[in-house]
């Protein structure tokens, strides 16, 4: 056996064993303590009284309901943005502008965007600054409840903003597996407009492509602290953030409710993606007869003006919020209602340039190591499917998105818990394979369908030229994927660059990346050092996505066909 | 095998785990501490201490620095300052660890915390001790002459915490804003109607909202004396029912009519900063000034302490049950309590924070280091931190908390 075929072999076990051990710890972890099991404090007994007290716990009706709206409510509407935009301008100039925009996009970390949002549009905001004194009257901010209103309103825009450049990418991804182009021109030619062109030919190919991402983002959406911390409602919040609340209370009997409040919480996230499946298949009947119905140019202008709308008002949201970041990181005092900070000062930037560059360090130290790891991980898997010839069975590949799917909190106690018995030293390799967990599941997710699109006969051709199984990989597919898996890469490396919480606590805290101190930092509440932090938070990934965009067109300068 | 058999076999070995977690853990690490202190100070000597301690406030970051160089320099000890959000993660861990059965490898050395914190440790046996009055310089504290340096929230903190400093109540506002702040809680409530809008207290269960809580019912109820005991004594809904009527009749002239609340004492002060509020109050006597001189309160911050007096406590420092270097955490513990430490600590341009040592006990030149006269308009008078209320018995405070969410948290 060649050592090719070897590692072929044993890759996709390695992934699932390094999954299947956290992953389950954590899980046991969390459901051992929701049905009374903790000996540390003293819950020695099976009971069911926590899941009694989590019924009655004030306000749990409001907090399911929020955090399945607007899981739900974002996905939709980041989703339905990406598709109009796809629609109306898919190979026109404003589309390569908004691909070049992508990547300083998508750095943007969740925590970031979302502070970002909450300053430009609170009620003493950068928009409230703007317009105030001279057209609003307003020498103090007025008391209006944004962020932060009951509805999640706050909440599901700050989330939308993040969420399209995500499907974007995945889209951008795909359209190439699913011959968009092709496709759009045999329906322009027949006469349909570009909306009705790609709603009816391009997308039922391009939506089974997205579908995981689309997945992974109900995911997110519904069980996310961060974002739901700066700009949802605190009366009651969403279940997530109440896990959080109880994990983190004082009182430690709490710690029982937390775990119940945990499993709730998978079972809200489960909930919410049924839904969607369920709308999906509703979808596709009720679409039957529309698509075929030979209907051209209905609701062309309407598709035009709302995809290019709600595209630049993402966009601009998403800018508007980190120019504001690069204005507090400026500021000194700065007041309501001076819409610019004046005088503007380099003192912290130099402040946070004394201490920042050891966090520097084990921030991309983490991150690289993590990505590596996934990337060779997801690679062995997705060749092993390519040589057998069918893909994971459903087991593993929900093994593989387990870590998206359970809230991050209740898991990890579970697993530091592991590491102690493990004897697993806190330190550099605990934390990077501890984001290996949260970073191979995007991999795979950003991965997967292009890997698995691929047309076979490439392979078939390779090998009837005597190349061997290790040449075809080596020279055949590898090249053709590059792009898809330097983009797969760049993913990865942001989602490990925003890990907080397993850094902190596999780490035993003493790994400071830049994610640690920013949020360490936040909760002294210096917008300034935070702004600082956070633009350092996604200046890597920006780099990351740059190199992932730009060294395939490096690589492949005489290869002009293998660009997407 | 394909990956879902090998699922399928390792299962049991997982299932394995929860018998793993009933560790005998409660047996405490055997100590093999040495009874005298020039011994503890050898042994500290080359040890590295993991100090878990909240890294919110820049200025408070760069005197854990500054302790961190001292340390090196005379004792051989390097400290790492392990940042926080919330003292809470320490709690976790170490909890993980006595979950997984780790009695003496223990990743902290040395933990920030008082209050809540301290009383759950404590309470499941979390914590190493006594050590505090093995340290030569506890009795600088003179604990005989002031209790408090030997109680945590009622609690006697049977020499499991060493003290660091003090904390009491503090109200500021904007005086470009405000001309007469209110004295006292009666006095707010009707300065809030005037102002509607412009004050708020954090979210309970925050410490800064819970102890606003804890203030209002000390001024409101009819005999503040049932406060110093349990709670299980007496009929909590009678004591506290003058709190509810007047948190009935402040909500609506709250900050977004009381619907949302700040996160945390940091997120009032930023809320200061832009403006939105001309009132509010920390727990740090000396944030205000600090903040004024970080630009993020506006010039005219005063800050004052209301006329019958507010809550006031210590905070202390603990080492965990299973601390790996427990030598060298109590060598820090130590020379946190020096004069040299404490008198840098109460700086104002350093940090502010009001030392726990009692004058005294220290000699005339000890006590000069403290004397930095500075004329810092937003800072506190020294005099008004002589009107400090006790905290109350911590069962208040929990009986506060889950009354008042179950009130007004569920919207």
């Amino acid at each position: 056996m060649s050592g090719f075929t070897l590692a072929i072999r044993l890759l996709p076990r390695l992934t699932i064993l390094l999954l299947v051990l956290p992953v389950t710890a954590g899980l046991v972890g969390v459901v051992a303590p929701a049905f009374g099991w903790l000996p540390a404090l003293g819950g020695r007994s099976g009971t069911l009284a926590h899941w009694q007290a989590l019924w009655q716990a004030p306000g749990l009706a409001d907090m399911l309901r929020l955090s399945l709206v607007t899981g739900l409510a974002s996905t939709l509407l980041a989703l339905a943005i990406v598709v109009l935009f796809l629609a109306a301008f898919l190979e026109t100039p404003l589309f390569r502008v908004v691909r070049r925009l992508l990547s300083p996009l998508l750095a943007v970390p969740h925590a970031a965007a979302a502070i970002g949002l909450a300053f430009l549009l609170a009620p003493s905001g950068l928009a409230s600054r703007l317009l105030s004194p001279w057209l609003t009257g307003w020498t103090q901010p007025p008391d209006f409840l944004f962020p932060g209103d009951p509805g999640g309103v706050a909440l599901i825009a700050g989330l939308v903003l993040k969420e399209v450049p995500f499907l974007l990418l995945m889209s951008l991804a795909a359209l190439p597996q699913c011959q968009a182009r092709e496709r759009l021109m045999v329906a322009r030619s027949l006469g349909y407009g570009p909306v009705s062109a790609f709603a009816k030919a391009v997308l039922p190919g391009l939506y089974p492509l997205i579908r995981l991402p689309v997945y992974a983002v109900i995911a997110f959406a519904s069980s996310t602290v961060e974002v739901a911390l700066i700009l949802g409602p605190s009366t009651p919040p969403t279940l997530a953030v109440a896990v959080v609340r109880w994990l983190g209370d004082p009182d430690l009997s709490l710690r029982f409710l937390a775990s119940a409040g945990a499993l709730l919480q998978l079972a809200a996230t489960a909930l919410a993606l049924l839904a969607w499946w369920g709308a999906e298949r509703l979808v596709r009947r009720l679409a039957a007869g529309w698509l075929i119905d030979g209907g051209r140019r209905r609701g062309e202008a309407t598709g035009r003006v709302l995809g290019a709308g709600l595209t630049w008002l993402a966009i601009g949201l998403l800018a508007a919020s980190l120019a504001g970041l690069i204005l507090w990181s400026l500021a000194a005092y700065w007041p309501f209602p001076a819409a610019w900070p004046s005088p503007m000062t380099l003192r912290t930037w130099r402040e946070a340039a004394d201490t920042a560059l050891e966090p520097l360090r084990h921030t991309a130290s983490i991150g690289l190591g993590a990505t590596a790891l996934s990337v060779v991980l997801v690679v062995g898997c997705l060749e092993a499917e390519t040589l057998r010839r069918r893909p994971l069975r459903p087991g593993a590949q929900l093994i593989l998105y387990l870590p998206l799917l359970v809230p991050p909190v209740a898991f990890l106690y579970g697993l530091v818990q592991l590491q102690a018995q493990l004897g697993l030293a806190a330190g550099w390799l605990a934390v990077t394979l501890g984001h290996s967990l949260f970073v191979l599941p995007y991999v795979f997710l950003s991965l997967a369908e292009s890997y698995r699109r691929l047309d076979p006969r490439w392979g078939q051709v390779a090998a009837a030229l005597g190349a061997s199984r290790a040449a075809t990989f080596r020279r055949v597919r590898l090249p053709m994927l590059a792009g898809p898996i330097a983009v797969a890469a760049a993913v990865g490396f942001a989602v490990s660059v925003g890990q907080y919480l397993p850094t902190v606590l596999l780490g035993a805290g003493r790994l400071a990346t830049l994610t640690t101190e920013a949020v360490s930092l936040a909760s002294g509440g210096d917008r300034r050092l935070t702004a600082v932090y956070a633009l350092g938070q996604l200046a890597l990934p920006a780099l990351g996505f740059a190199l992932a965009l730009g060294l395939p067109r490096f690589l492949f300068r005489h290869r002009r066909q293998l660009l997407p | 095998m394909t990956p879902s058999d090998l699922a399928r076999r390792a299962l049991p070995l997982l299932l394995a785990i929860p018998l793993a977690l009933s560790f005998p853990a409660a047996a405490t690490a055997e100590t093999s501490l040495p009874e005298d202190w020039d011994a503890i100070e050898t042994q500290a000597r080359g040890q590295t201490v993991y100090w878990n301690a909240w890294g919110g406030d820049a200025a408070v970051n760069r005197y854990i620095g500054w302790v961190a160089e001292r340390m090196a320099e005379r004792h051989g000890v390097e400290v790492v300052h392990v940042k926080l959000d919330d003292t809470a993660a320490a709690v976790s861990r170490v909890i993980a660890e006595k979950s997984a059965g780790n009695v003496d490898d223990g990743a902290i050395d040395l933990v920030w915390i008082n209050g809540e914190n301290f009383a759950a440790m404590q309470r499941n046996g979390l914590l190493f001790g006594p050590f505090a009055q093995r340290l030569p310089h506890f009795a600088l504290t003179a604990p005989d002459d002031n209790p408090e340096m030997r109680t945590d929230f009622t609690l006697p903190t049977e020499g499991f915490e060493a003290p660091w400093g003090k904390a009491q109540l503090t109200f500021y506002y904007d005086a470009e804003r405000v001309e007469a702040p209110p004295r006292d809680m009666r006095a707010l409530l009707d300065w809030a109607k005037a102002h509607p809008g412009r004050f708020t207290y954090p979210l309970v269960p925050d410490f800064l909202g819970s102890t606003f809580l804890k203030q209002a019912l000390l001024e409101l109820v009819e005999d503040p004396t049932v406060l110093a005991e349990p709670a299980s004594d007496h009929e909590v809904a009678t004591v506290t029912a003058p709190l509810w009527d007047y948190l009935d009749a402040l909500h609506p002239h709250l900050w977004r009519q009381g619907r949302h609340f700040p996160a945390s004492g940091p997120e009032l002060k930023q809320l200061m900063g832009d403006g939105e509020l001309s009132l509010a109050f920390t727990f740090n006597p000396a944030e205000p000034a600090a903040a004024v001189a970080d630009h993020q309160l506006p010039p005219g911050t005063r800050s004052y302490v209301l006329d019958g007096g507010t809550l006031g406590n210590v905070h202390f420092v603990a080492i965990p049950f299973n601390a790996r270097r427990k030598a060298g955490a109590m060598v820090l513990a130590n020379f946190l309590l020096s004069p040299e430490a404490q008198a840098r600590k109460q700086d104002i341009a350093v940090w502010g924070d009001p030392t726990v040592l009692d004058m005294d006990r220290l000699s005339a030149e000890q006590r000069e280091a403290f004397d930095r006269g500075d004329a810092n308009p937003a800072r506190l008078p020294p005099e008004a931190l002589e009107k400090l209320l006790p905290e109350p018995h911590p069962s208040w405070m929990e009986a506060l908390e889950a009354a008042w969410i179950a009130r007004y948290a569920k919207g």
